[in-house]
């Protein structure tokens, strides 16, 4: 019909009634999911920012605890968005969701609308083209004035009668004065007001009665105003002329309509929240039945990890998850074997060691008695079985102490080495070390110059080994100190007590720092041995130290000696961050390398036990451990061979 | 001081190492006679009346640790255990059987006597004495101590640890004071020794040895005689 064209413009009057939440929600609900908070959180600081200075300080300091506010949800939304799976898949759902529910009820509901407009449209055109008929034939309308407005009053009243008893429509006739009548006025439905028709519909019915076609009719929406006190409502007016003289407008309400629209707005409003919820749900509930056995997983690979060996996954039905409880409970029960066979595999060794303790020592008890019965008696034999006689006697004694040490060691291999840890001042541990070393010190005509502290240093210690770990490096320093003086500094601080013993002898190189931890090692081969240590000393400190979490690191220059420092942490177990002594030459004795290049850089150190970044030069010296690369005290001493390496010599 | 008696028995199951312990033993004017088997430790234990037993860990048989039981059970003849293993499960148990002390494989032969001399040890005709520590009464010269008036039995080292304590009632002894004053160990040893034989004289003398009253802990430092 021919009106189409114009009803588009008036179609946007009932739909701006379409209630507006659901095309507000989807931005809406966005902040809610974290999406939109931390963009929140910088739109209120650029307010604050901006208006900053026009504000009076209190309003200030709200909007900063604000801002401040915004950016912690932010911040624990985000973490919270990517650390749940089911959170991010269950919001894009909700989002895609609420987009696709939005755009499909507004294109439904415009095309209900456009579709109610149209067969209101149609049905009034033909009740007006019935009125047209009526009116053509009125006898009235062609004679004189007073005629004309009778007539128009009771073709008004005649047609309104037509409108049945609900008043399905309002009658407006509209004879406007022409070039050659100035007869001109409006009739129809006291009721309604004339103006609800509206000015453009009135302006084309004019124009086309202008024209003499008399056939067309025109329609448009238009607010509804009455005089009896009927509050405005959206209806239709349709119009068309009667004799190419009078303008007949058919006023139609679409209360009905509209109550239609308005019931077919709810219904996809609480349609599509319902189904928005009810997917929303449904992912939720399908993710959940994804994600909780993975979480379970992860939960059962990280108690297994913790060393939990019996952890296994309950096994439900034959999906993808039970292959993944399947293979999870498969991985768990090989590796508890596998660390099955390597516990047995370490008893066994245990076993040995002991056996052979056992096996070696009773012999080698008779052998010492029996040399102890030959060398009280060697002077009643001849000379050469006299010094046989000394000669067994010393050289038991070294083999005794290597047989001591290679048990010490196996013990360490076998893992069967137990830290007896109890609290111990460590300047009365190096005292005790020192004395039995004096010996040897004045031997050689070794002053050993002692640095304690006036406090006890106390820390939770296995005695035994630690004063075995000082006699070593006492023995080693006066060994190698060249009769020059040996400097033993102990000092503490919150976490840890060091003990650094310096020697001034040949000092060893870079290649030598990394090997003077490992077993049998000779600094240099051709050296006669003097002191016959068994060459395991160092190797079996370093394990003793790291059984305590502590560290044992060296230090040493060819020519200027070298320095080894003997960390442990107070409490038993606890992690080593730092040494309360340098690993180093002291700072007030200049090395040669100070002299030659006096602009070497000496950083000091931020913090104990980090000095060493610094100095560690090429051919200013080495250092045979860095703060950065300290040993991972957790680990178990002895399992990690490149644990070995950091803990002990480290790299120069 | 004079060595009352010198019989000791050896119980060791290496043919070599007895031999060489006898040699040694006769050397420094003991009598020793030997057992190589757990089983018939006992028998020769009862036969010998030795004054003091050297006893091996590891034996054929039944093994040292319960030879060491059966004999406290029957005597408090001093019992000094050879063993070749020193860690410290081994040493307790073998303390907690009843042994005296303890001496670890290899050792030189003066180490040993020094041991067995220590445990020996008596003094002359020691002076009438008695001591009293709470309801503890000690005979020192009587070589006796009753509770409430019962007579209680005591192993020499047991005897010789309430003793030394019991002189000075309230003075605080550490372990290695007692290492010296009862064992005769001149170096720190093993304190070990002490908190075993302290916990076998309590479970004697004392009537609820979970809280002592007689031989009372003093934590960090050692221990000393009478209520806390």
């Amino acid at each position: 019909m021919e009106g189409a064209a114009s009803s588009s413009e008036a179609g946007r009057g009932p739909r701006a009634t379409l209630p507006g939440g659901a095309a507000a929600d989807p931005a809406a609900a966005l902040p809610g999911l974290g999406l939109g908070r931390p963009a929140a959180g910088s739109r209120i600081a650029l307010l604050v920012r901006r208006a900053g200075r026009r504000l009076p300080p209190q309003v200030r300091r709200a909007l900063r605890t604000l801002d401040r506010r915004a950016r912690m949800v932010a911040g624990r939304m985000r973490r919270r968005w990517h650390r749940s799976l089911q959170l991010r898949v269950v919001a894009t759902t909700l989002v895609i969701c609420v987009v696709v529910v939005t755009v499909l009820g507004f294109f439904l509901v415009q095309q209900i609308e456009s579709g109610l407009l149209n067969s209101a449209r149609t049905s009034g055109a033909h009740q007006l083209a019935n009125g047209l008929a009526v009116a053509k034939d009125e006898r009235g309308l062609q004679g004189s004035a007073g005629d004309r407005d009778n007539s128009l009053v009771s073709l008004a009243s005649t047609l309104q009668g037509l409108s049945g008893p609900g008043d399905n429509f309002d009658v407006v006739i509209l004879a406007q004065p022409s070039g050659d009548s100035a007869f001109g006025g409006t009739y129809g439905n006291q009721n309604v007001n004339y103006l609800s028709v509206p000015g453009t519909l009135t302006r084309q019915v004019t124009q086309e009665q202008q024209q003499g076609r008399t056939d067309e009719l025109w329609s448009t929406p238009t607010l509804m105003r009455y005089r009896n006190g009927r509050s405005p409502a959206p209806g239709l007016a349709i119009g068309g002329v009667i004799n190419g003289q009078y303008q007949l407008y058919y006023l139609f309400p679409l209360d009905q309509q509209q109550a239609t629209l308005s019931l077919v707005q709810h219904v996809m409003l609480f349609g599509g929240l319902a189904l928005v919820a009810l997917l929303v749900g449904i992912v939720s509930l399908v993710t959940r039945w994804v994600v909780v056995p993975i979480r379970e997983a992860a939960g059962a690979a990280r108690r297994l990890s913790d060393g939990q060996l019996d952890e296994r996954m309950p096994v439900r039905g034959t999906d993808d998850l039970a292959a993944l409880a399947r293979s999870f409970n498969d991985m768990g029960a090989s590796l508890q074997e596998k660390l099955h066979e390597l516990e047995e595999l370490s008893q066994v060794q245990r076993q040995f060691v002991s056996d052979v303790s056992h096996e070696l020592r009773t012999p080698l008890t008779t052998i010492r008695i029996a040399a102890d019965v030959l060398f009280a008696a060697r002077e009643q034999l001849m000379p050469a079985a006299a010094r046989s006689a000394e000669l067994l006697e010393g050289q038991l004694e070294r083999f005794e102490s290597l047989l001591g040490d290679l048990l010490e060691i196996s013990r360490y291999d076998a893992n069967a080495a137990t830290l007896d840890a109890e609290s111990a001042d460590v300047c009365d541990l190096v005292r005790r070390a020192a004395a039995d070393a004096e010996q040897l010190a004045a031997r050689r005509g070794t002053r050993i110059d002692f640095r304690l502290p006036p406090e006890p240093c106390v820390a939770e210690v296995d005695r035994r080994r630690v004063e075995r770990i000082l006699r070593n490096l006492l023995d080693n320093a006066v060994e190698h100190g060249e009769g020059r003086d040996v400097v033993v500094t102990v000092a503490g601080d919150r976490d840890a007590v060091a003990v650094a013993v310096r020697d001034h002898g040949v000092g060893f190189g870079p290649a030598e720092a990394q090997m003077v931890f490992d077993r049998f090692w000779r600094a240099d081969p051709a050296r006669a041995r003097t002191t016959g240590g068994t060459g395991l000393g160092l190797a079996i400190s370093l394990e003793d130290a790291r059984l305590h979490n502590g560290w044992l690191q060296a230090w040493g220059e060819p020519g200027r000696g070298s320095v080894f420092r003997l960390t442990v942490p107070r409490a038993g177990g606890q992690e080593l961050v730092g040494s309360p002594l340098p690993l180093g030459p002291d700072e007030a004795e200049p090395g040669p390398e100070l002299i030659h290049a006096p602009l070497t850089l000496r950083v000091s150190p931020a913090r104990p036990g980090q000095e060493l970044a610094g100095t560690g030069l090429p051919g200013t010296g080495f250092s045979a451990g860095y703060a950065g690369i300290q040993p991972a005290g957790s680990r178990r001493a002895g399992t990690d061979p490149e644990d070995r390496g950091s803990a002990g010599a480290g790299s120069g | 001081m004079r060595l009352m008696k010198g019989r000791v028995l050896v119980v060791d199951d290496d043919a070599a190492l007895s031999e060489m312990l006898g040699i040694m033993l006769r050397g420094e004017g003991f009598e020793p006679t030997f057992v190589s088997d757990g089983d018939k430790a006992l028998e020769v234990f009862r036969d010998s009346h030795p004054d003091l037993v050297l006893l091996d860990l590891m034996l054929p048989g039944i093994d040292g640790i319960d030879v060491c039981r059966q004999i406290r059970t029957e005597s408090g003849v001093p019992i000094v255990m050879l063993t070749a293993k020193s860690d410290t499960v081994d040493v307790v148990l073998g303390l907690e059987s009843g042994a005296d002390d303890y001496i670890v494989k290899p050792f030189k032969s003066k180490e040993l006597i020094a041991r067995v001399r220590a445990r020996l040890r008596r003094t002359d005709d020691p002076a009438p004495e008695m001591l009293q520590i709470v309801d503890v009464e000690i005979d020192v010269a009587g070589h006796s101590v009753k509770r409430n008036g019962r007579p209680v039995s005591l192993t020499p080292l047991e005897f010789d640890l309430l003793v030394a304590l019991a002189r000075k009632p309230r003075q605080v002894f550490t372990r290695e004071v007692l290492l010296e004053q009862v064992w005769g160990y001149r170096h720190a040893a093993d304190t070990r020794l002490v908190n075993v034989h302290v916990q076998r004289l309590r479970a004697k003398i004392e009537k609820d040895p979970e809280h002592p009253e007689i031989v009372v802990t003093v934590r960090g430092v050692g221990y000393k005689a009478g209520p806390a």
